[in-house]
């Protein structure tokens, strides 16, 4: 049965079923093709962004404001009164009393959920510190849907910092529904938890791990780059040799299938060669637009403009 | 005088080998009786709690059993102790008697209780309650923290509120 969205938050992508999420990318591809400037006239989101960022707030803040409706809101928690000691139930029931919708990162793991019990209004999470980040996911997976033409059956490869990075771990968990082949490739340090790879186990899901970008490339419809940040490393000597391994440049892109798309949730720094940007393959700065989509999808759906 | 101290030799005796009011949990899986303790934080009571430690077992070869004298758990309680015991035994005695045996169900959440082992989750550090979801399968017991989403078997989790 369809969920209805209507004043439904978006906090973790283990809340959506299949169906909720191929509608939500059914109504983000409805948006992309025929914009709706006036969709939430009247309307108020508050951008509440206790931690810093950039894609993430500028993208929620442009959404709204390209379906028409209004946006207030801080972009640093050292402004608001949380550096006082205020509990984030606290503020966001206030800030649920002045806004329709809210959309907001916090630098603690839970925020979010702990949000959208203080208030009546929807809450969708932006990202609260390492655990979901659900409104990146469903922009993955559009912009897979978007690039491949379907989302089952997929061969596609999730290379870098698999352990920490929370974009990996909720779009691999996103891909049990699709049936999807999945190949792990990180630095032994830095590999896919036991906790995902339990879950896919248990849903049937078939993965292996690997330590090479070369042993998937040619293999993959989707090669899923993300950074390896040097401060997850105890020795800095670890990040030194493993820094240049997980580095795509364009010569490794002659013999991969013609389909296939390299994706990011960006920012970059070198571990996508910027030679390969001018490659069909390159797809990550469409996925980076289709944010937009996914957002404003997402803001109508939770202000129940769209069913 | 002789007879005297005979009787206070046999008290002792039955003090640590029955309890007159009160309650025993049985068959704890070998090692999860001071993480018992803590969880319904029985020292703080003022009851007379006897442990036993690795004690034989027909069934597991080694077990651990807590009795507390003059304290009935509650339904709760039992089914919060069925998280890190899953297979024991509840009994309340009355008079030296069983009057009543519960069965251990383990709860689909659990409130409060139990401390979220993460430090970055919101539950350590903003004042509220946690809460747990609890499943099940064939390695044991799995906790997922209702807010930060982490997961966790019944041994990662060291500490609760009392």
């Amino acid at each position: 049965m369809q969920t209805n969205f209507k004043g439904k938050s978006i906090i973790s992508i283990s809340d959506l079923s299949k169906s909720d999420i191929l509608h939500i990318i059914k109504q983000a591809e409805e948006i992309k093709k025929k914009p709706q400037p006036n969709m939430l006239k009247n309307k108020v989101m508050a951008s509440c962004f206790f931690e810093p960022s950039t894609r993430t707030r500028l993208s929620f803040e442009t959404a709204m404001e390209r379906l028409g409706g209004q946006v207030m809101g801080f972009a640093d928690g050292k402004v608001t009164s949380a550096k006082k000691g205020e509990t984030t139930w606290d503020a966001m029931k206030i800030i649920g009393q002045y806004a329709d919708v809210i959309a907001m990162r916090h630098p603690l793991e839970g925020a979010a959920r702990r949000a959208s019990e203080a208030t009546n209004k929807p809450i969708l999470n932006g990202g609260d510190g390492a655990n979901q980040h659900p409104t990146q996911t469903l922009l993955d997976l559009f912009s897979i849907k978007e690039s491949q033409k379907k989302l089952s059956n997929l061969n596609i490869a999730l290379i870098g910092d698999l352990k920490y990075g929370r974009t990996t771990h909720s779009l691999a968990q996103a891909l049990t529904h699709f049936n999807a082949r999945l190949y792990f490739v990180a630095p032994d340090s830095l590999q896919m938890p036991n906790y995902i790879c339990e879950e896919l186990k248990e849903k049937g899901i078939k993965f292996s791990l690997h330590e090479k970008i070369e042993d998937v490339v040619n293999k993959v419809d989707i090669l899923y780059m993300t950074r390896i940040q040097a401060e997850r490393f105890t020795d800095p000597t670890d990040y030194e040799k493993v820094k240049n391994v997980f580095v795509l440049t364009k010569d490794m892109l002659a013999k991969v299938k013609p389909n296939m798309k390299v994706m990011h949730p960006l920012p970059r720094v070198n571990e996508i060669d910027t030679a390969v940007d001018e490659t069909k393959h390159a797809y990550y700065f469409e996925q980076a637009e289709n944010g937009l989509y996914t957002r404003q999808a997402l803001l109508a759906l939770a202000l129940g403009k769209i069913k | 005088m002789i007879q005297n101290s005979n009787r206070v030799i046999k008290d002792k005796k039955l003090l640590v080998s029955a309890i007159k009011n009160g309650t025993v949990i049985d068959h704890i899986e070998k090692g999860n009786a001071l993480q018992i303790i803590t969880l319904l934080n029985l020292p703080s009571e003022k009851k007379v709690v006897t442990v036993g430690l690795n004690l034989p077992s027909k069934a597991t070869e080694y077990k651990d059993l807590i009795k507390v004298e003059g304290r009935e758990l509650t339904q709760e309680e039992v089914n919060e102790v069925a998280i890190l015991a899953p297979n024991a035994s509840i009994n309340i005695i009355n008079n030296y008697e069983v009057s009543k045996k519960f069965n251990v169900e383990i709860p689909k959440t659990i409130d409060y209780v139990v401390v979220c082992p993460n430090p970055k989750c919101i539950t350590n550090n903003e004042r509220m309650e946690t809460k747990f979801h609890i499943t099940q399968n064939d390695k044991g017991v799995n906790l997922k923290c209702h807010y930060c989403e982490k997961k966790y078997n019944k041994n990662e989790i060291k500490s609760y509120n009392s």
